[in-house]
């Protein structure tokens, strides 16, 4: 669907995007995660025909971005990070225009606005003056625009950014109810946005790609989790001799509470069940009750940390990245 | 393009641009037209349209100052480089609503001849041909307004540098007479109006090296010729000054010779100036 290769931008001497290269397949919802000022907007901007790429192609559907730009662009949607309006219009105004550029008339023109608004709510506002409206509603329009012509790809720049809590979650399920028969890609800073609505996640930083796969598989393969707190009733010198007998434990720090001990333990081994078993029958054993114990799940915080601050000293070559195919 | 011609010249109407603009248009129009046709009762109405040019001063980058600054600041530009359409029909789109919206004071204004032929004898053909020729001055002048509003972000200051560049353009003629006539003030002045040229393409592309480099090459060139033929340069900054002028072109037409040179100058100072604003717009995708 969209294939990007060896892309880079340089502004000056600042290079915000650096021999990216990913490929993106139809009827998912893919997300561009990374921190601030990582180059998610500037990849957005280049996908999408919108600034020019110092090096590197980007295919749409095979129609490359420069060379057909407006057989590609009919396939893309585009809601730039500040929705592109015309505050003096109405929204029925706006995406009439909107929909005439892209090339619909009469009838079909028509039943296409009529279908947008619908789909994002804001049949309501339609004739109302936007620079009236609030700000959910103006991101709503921003999307309604990029669905006229009835693009295959739906790219969006931080569609949730500035709008208040239940905004975003009606943004969020929009975004939802549009990957049913849209291929969406958006971004975001915010990894619990990232991770509940998407099939894939692009982990961008330093204008690099350090990550492509599906929220489940980041979490199993960068962070096994790999750390178990435990209460036992009993004195820390005798929970230390219990450890002591259990195998490949790297780590531990002991804090003592009122009426229990409080431990916190690492481990290099990949089966933390294993490890999980062995202390319960080391504890039961000696018959010291364990109140309670828990394996720390990885979340894609710290996922996210880990790489972006892994990424610059990793290889500012930019080859070899880890980047698997989904 | 359609499109973006229907959109301009609804957005235009919804604001108060186009009342101002031809609302200024026919107000100094009449009081040319009461001045020289009633009071003074003279039967040329060319007269009315050379007295009416001044006011294209001010109102043409008033007419232009926003219609691609505004979509900067708006950060609406975005939305035209992602739609399916090129730069070119963006601009000729925006080119076209101007033209439009310019042509309805001027449909108004050419009754004026007709009205006064009812009274006396009115030399038909130099009027409306004058009214051509206005008409494509004015567009000449929408389309530097243009592409000045292309290069900034905010419409106060495209009003302004329009203003400025348009009254330089107007009043050419009459300070060619004042300026150096002599070899090396025009020398001076070209080495001033290239350093000039340097800064717009230092501005424009934001690539040093090369407004650096072509300044310093016509510097060189300029400099070569005077070594040359140090006559040549006798009187040029003066005939330069003149020869740019569209508003002198414009008097030959009054004066009674429709003057084809002038057409063809203004079309091509239209083409010049568009294929600028274009440039100006495709170079926002590079930085």
């Amino acid at each position: 669907m969209i294939t990007v290769e060896h892309l880079t931008k340089c502004y000056g001497d600042f290079t915000a995007v650096h021999d990216l290269s990913f490929e993106i397949e139809e009827g998912h919802v893919y997300g561009f995660l990374g921190p601030n000022g990582a180059g998610k907007s500037t990849t957005m901007n280049i996908m999408t025909g919108c600034l020019s790429a110092t090096e590197g192609h980007v295919r749409i559907d095979g129609h490359d971005i420069f060379e057909e730009p407006k057989l590609a662009k009919k396939l893309i949607g585009y809601l730039p990070e500040q929705p592109p309006l015309y505050l003096s219009e109405t929204p029925k105004e706006y995406l009439r225009f909107v929909g005439q550029a892209k090339g619909l008339r009469g009838s079909e023109l028509e039943e296409q606005i009529e279908e947008v608004m619908e789909l994002t709510r804001i049949t309501d506002v339609q004739n109302r003056a936007i620079s009236a409206l609030s700000k959910g509603y103006k991101q709503r329009l921003g999307i309604a625009q990029a669905l006229l012509g009835r693009p295959k790809v739906i790219i969006l720049d931080e569609p949730t950014v500035g709008l208040d809590p239940i905004q975003i979650i009606e943004i969020r399920d929009l975004i939802r109810q549009l990957g049913r028969d849209h291929t969406v890609i958006f971004s975001s800073h915010i990894l619990s946005e990232v991770q509940t609505i998407c099939d894939q996640i692009l982990i961008i930083a330093h204008g690099q790609l350090i990550a492509f796969d599906k929220p489940e598989n980041l979490e199993k393969r960068l962070l096994s989790p790999n750390e178990i707190t435990l209460a036992a009733e009993a004195p820390e010198e005798e929970v230390r001799d219990i450890l002591s007998g259990v195998d490949r434990l790297t780590q531990a720090e002991f804090s003592k509470e009122e009426g229990y001990t409080a431990v916190r333990l690492k481990t290099d081994v990949q089966d933390i069940h294993a490890v999980s078993r062995a202390l319960f029958l080391a504890f039961a054993d000696r018959r010291v009750p364990l109140l309670e114990m828990s394996l720390k799940k990885a979340n894609l915080e710290d996922i996210f940390i880990e790489l972006t601050e892994q990424a610059p000293q990793e290889e500012p070559a930019g080859k070899e990245k880890e980047a698997d195919e989904p | 393009m359609i499109a973006v011609f229907k959109h301009e010249l609804r957005s235009y109407f919804h604001s108060l641009t186009a009342y101002v603009f031809g609302a200024f248009l026919l107000a100094f129009m009449g009081l040319g037209a009461m001045l020289y046709n009633i009071q003074a009762a003279y039967s040329n109405f060319e007269f009315v349209l050379s007295f009416g040019s001044l006011v294209m001063v001010v109102i043409v980058p008033i007419l232009t100052m926003r219609v691609i600054a505004e979509e900067r600041r708006q950060k609406t530009d975005q939305l035209l480089y992602s739609l399916p359409i090129t730069t070119v029909e963006v601009i000729l789109g925006k080119y076209l609503a101007l033209l439009v919206l310019f042509l309805i004071p001027m449909a108004v204004i050419s009754l004026y001849p007709l009205i006064f032929s009812l009274f006396g004898d009115v030399y038909l053909p130099t009027s409306y041909g004058s009214i051509l020729a206005f008409y494509i001055m004015g567009a000449a002048l929408i389309a530097l307004g243009m592409f000045i509003s292309s290069l900034t972000d905010n419409q106060g200051l495209a009003a302004g540098i329009g203003i400025a560049v348009i009254l330089f353009n107007y009043y050419s003629v009459s300070l060619s007479e004042q300026v150096s006539s002599t070899a090396l003030g025009s020398v001076i002045a070209m080495v001033v109006l290239i350093l000039i040229l340097g800064a717009i393409i230092r501005y424009v592309t934001k690539n040093e090296n090369l407004a650096f480099w072509i300044s310093i090459v016509l510097i060189a060139a300029v400099a070569a010729f005077f070594y040359v033929d140090t006559a040549a340069f006798e009187g040029l900054l003066p005939r330069i000054m003149s020869a740019l002028s569209l508003f002198d072109r414009f008097t030959v037409i009054v004066n009674g010779v429709f003057d084809m040179t002038a057409i063809v100058y203004y079309l091509s100072i239209i083409v010049f100036f568009l294929f600028l604003s274009v440039q100006s717009l495709e170079k926002r995708r590079y930085n």
